[in-house]
């Protein structure tokens, strides 16, 4: 047993395509407690949706878990068969996709879609299910949820088809909600509201949330750790405030650096990250990032830095902090 | 203040929406709207999706057909539907561009990029020979940061933020003076996205362009815009200066759209307390009455729904059409 809901420990997982071999992980561990919120923010490619994705046995072929073990909730997915891991799939831990448009089965009604997952996992017979449907519709805060059950997606805004996913999503109050990009499609106004929603399910049921995001601003509103991920690595981990104020690596600090402010009245430049995103098929030796790096060492380019440790929760893979930590150390000898 | 380079008046643009004879249905992208560019000026266009953002930039190139409004550049009348006045927009597509949304649908993937940014060239016959054409190219895609060897490779062979920039280099190629930026940022990684806008920032440095910038990100066009126009539903509901905008905004859905910025800060995330608005944007199809933002509005009352307010420059240079400025501030 283990006292986290979700403990990864150096996951390796690799796509293998006919062009080679795609390293979409590459040592990546995560754990999180119940009722926790975990921010996986990076840009896209860099592996954040593969972690949540694999955590629920979804790796589509030709993707391969090579390393590693995941634990959730007792039990160990990498170990389970497709027929227990359908058992716990929508069950124990649910997912919310980005784009509503298209995760929704558009010649299915609302109601038969949430009563769909409903049926499956408890021994409900369908008029229960059906009541059931209906109070999880007012639960994400539809109005007269009659009437939409009884409605096709092609009926509903963009932001009516969230709150049915995490309807769906929430059907057997799962332990775990993983929310992949949820609001990335939709509008600011909108994603508020998604956003207040899903914190206030959190407080009300008690699960946990793995929030995956590419958007800096939505992860220090909603969550309480932080991982930010770079090239199928956690180049940086830790709470929101680590991340926010005192971040270590080289990519957070110009991710954050980059984020143009709304409060500043005199015309700042923005202070971008050179270069271009990294080619997973020929990854760089050593660092990932460190072709774009604006603090490059020589040996960034030749071996991938250790992990450095600041505190209890808070570290970083960044050889300028493994140097300055090294630095402190012969001072103090 | 200089010149104005662009002067847009009571812009309406309306799609046919199916139905016969007057059950003909119409949407109403863009409603009634009015503003000026100046020269060398980038004005901020921001508002959901749906508010007819981007058919106002389109519809301004004629990409549409106006249904209503006056639209004069540089003195020059390009359309006045009411008086039948239309130009021929040949010459004019060499003083106006535009940039596309999204890089991996506005290319065509089977032609060269040196083609993609030539096609203009050509049109406006503006090389005498290959050797010219060929040298424009090239300095074109120095200027956005691409070099000579990218002019034979193929759209698919770029990343997302190179792509954007063969859009931009491709706008550039006719040395326009006007380019409508229709969110060129949005489809681009974090990361990138700083990059291409300071790009812009230095191209209008450079070369004096004037923009019209449209984007959802308010905090991105209010990095790149001297004056920020908020849309609704098809109508322009705020317009001021950029930094006057987003500290001191009139209009309750200026207001609701700043505070649902998330901020990247977690102790100031937690401090603010966040407007979120009620339900969702009505259809254009078929638009509330009177003031379109009433059914989201907490400030709404009867006169709302029975009267259009006005477009009134509040303050010098603040704009805003609401009934209940004094209420809600």
């Amino acid at each position: 047993m283990s006292e986290y809901l979700v403990d990864i420990k150096n996951e390796r997982l690799s796509f293998f395509t006919p062009a080679g071999e795609v390293k979409a992980l590459n040592d990546v561990s995560i754990c999180l407690k119940e009722g926790e919120v975990l921010g996986i923010v990076g840009e896209s490619g860099s592996g954040k949706s593969v972690t949540a994705y694999s955590l629920m046995g979804l790796t589509a072929h030709p993707g391969k878990l090579i390393d590693g073990s995941l634990y959730f909730n007792g039990h160990q997915i990498e170990t389970m068969s497709d027929k227990e891991m359908r058992k716990i799939r929508g069950n124990e831990i649910s997912i919310i996709f980005q784009d509503p448009m298209t995760s929704l089965n558009p010649v299915y009604t609302i109601g038969n879609q949430i009563a769909e997952a409903i049926l499956l996992h408890t021994d409900k017979n369908k008029a229960q299910a059906k009541v059931r449907a209906k109070e999880l519709l007012e639960l994400v805060g539809i109005n007269e949820p009659e009437k939409r059950l009884k409605q096709y997606p092609h009926e509903l805004s963009g932001g009516m088809r969230q709150r049915v996913m995490i309807a769906i999503a929430l059907a057997c109050e799962p332990k775990l909600l993983i929310a992949d990009e949820p609001t990335t499609a939709l509008d600011v106004t909108i994603q508020a509201q998604i956003l207040e929603l899903m914190m206030e399910l959190k407080d009300k049921l008690g699960m946990a949330i793995i929030m995956i995001t590419h958007d800096l601003g939505v992860v220090a509103s909603m969550c309480e750790r932080i991982a930010v991920m770079y090239a199928g690595k956690i180049v940086e981990y830790g709470t929101a405030e680590d991340i926010f104020y005192e971040p270590k690596h080289q990519y957070t600090k110009g991710l954050i650096r980059s984020i143009p402010r709304l409060d500043t009245k005199e015309h700042e430049r923005l202070v971008p990250i050179e270069g271009t995103p990294v080619d997973m098929l020929n990854p760089p030796k050593g660092c990932p990032f460190a072709p774009r790096c604006d603090a490059c060492m020589k040996i960034c380019l030749r071996e991938m830095p250790p992990v450095t440790n600041f505190g209890e929760i808070h570290y970083t893979q960044c050889w300028l902090n493994q140097k300055e930590e090294m630095e402190k150390g012969a001072a103090n000898e | 203040m200089s010149e104005k380079l662009v002067q847009v008046e009571h812009l309406r643009q309306y799609f046919s929406a199916g139905g016969i004879g007057k059950y003909r249905k119409y949407v109403q992208a863009v409603d009634d709207v009015s503003f000026d560019i100046y020269k060398g000026e980038t004005l901020g266009l921001v508002g959901e999706s749906g508010c007819g953002k981007t058919t106002t930039g389109r519809t301004l190139l004629r990409l549409y057909e106006p249904t209503g409004g006056r639209f004069v550049y540089d003195n020059d009348v390009i359309f006045d539907v009411e008086k039948k006045q239309y130009v021929k927009m040949l010459p004019y597509r060499k003083k106006m561009q535009i940039v596309f949304q999204d890089p991996y649908a506005s290319l065509d993937p089977r032609m060269t990029i040196g083609d993609i940014v030539g096609e203009a060239i050509d049109t406006h016959k503006m090389a005498a020979n290959q050797k010219e054409r060929y040298d424009i190219i090239i300095e074109m895609l120095q200027r956005v940061g691409l070099n000579s060897e990218h002019a034979n490779r193929y759209p698919h062979e770029f990343s997302g933020g190179q792509r954007q920039r063969v859009g931009i280099a491709r706008a550039l190629a006719v040395r326009p003076e006007f380019i409508v930026c229709d969110e060129p940022i949005s489809a681009l990684d974090v990361s990138i996205q700083a990059q291409v806008i300071n790009m812009f920032e230095d191209l209008q440095a450079e070369m004096g362009l004037t923009y019209l910038f449209i984007a959802h990100d308010l905090s991105a066009v209010k990095h790149i815009s001297n004056r920020i126009g908020v849309m609704y539903l098809g109508r322009m509901v705020e317009l001021a200066d950029s930094y006057e905008l987003i500290t001191r905004p009139l209009h309750p859905y200026t207001k609701s759209l700043i505070s649902a910025i998330p901020i990247a800060d977690p102790k100031a995330a937690k401090e603010s307390s966040r407007i979120v608005l009620e339900g969702d944007v009505p259809s254009p199809l078929n638009p509330p009455s009177g003031c379109r933002f009433r059914t989201r509005c907490p400030y709404a009352d009867e006169r709302c729904a029975a009267e259009v307010p006005e477009w009134r420059e509040l303050e010098k240079g603040h704009f805003a059409a609401c009934h209940h400025i004094d209420k809600c501030n």
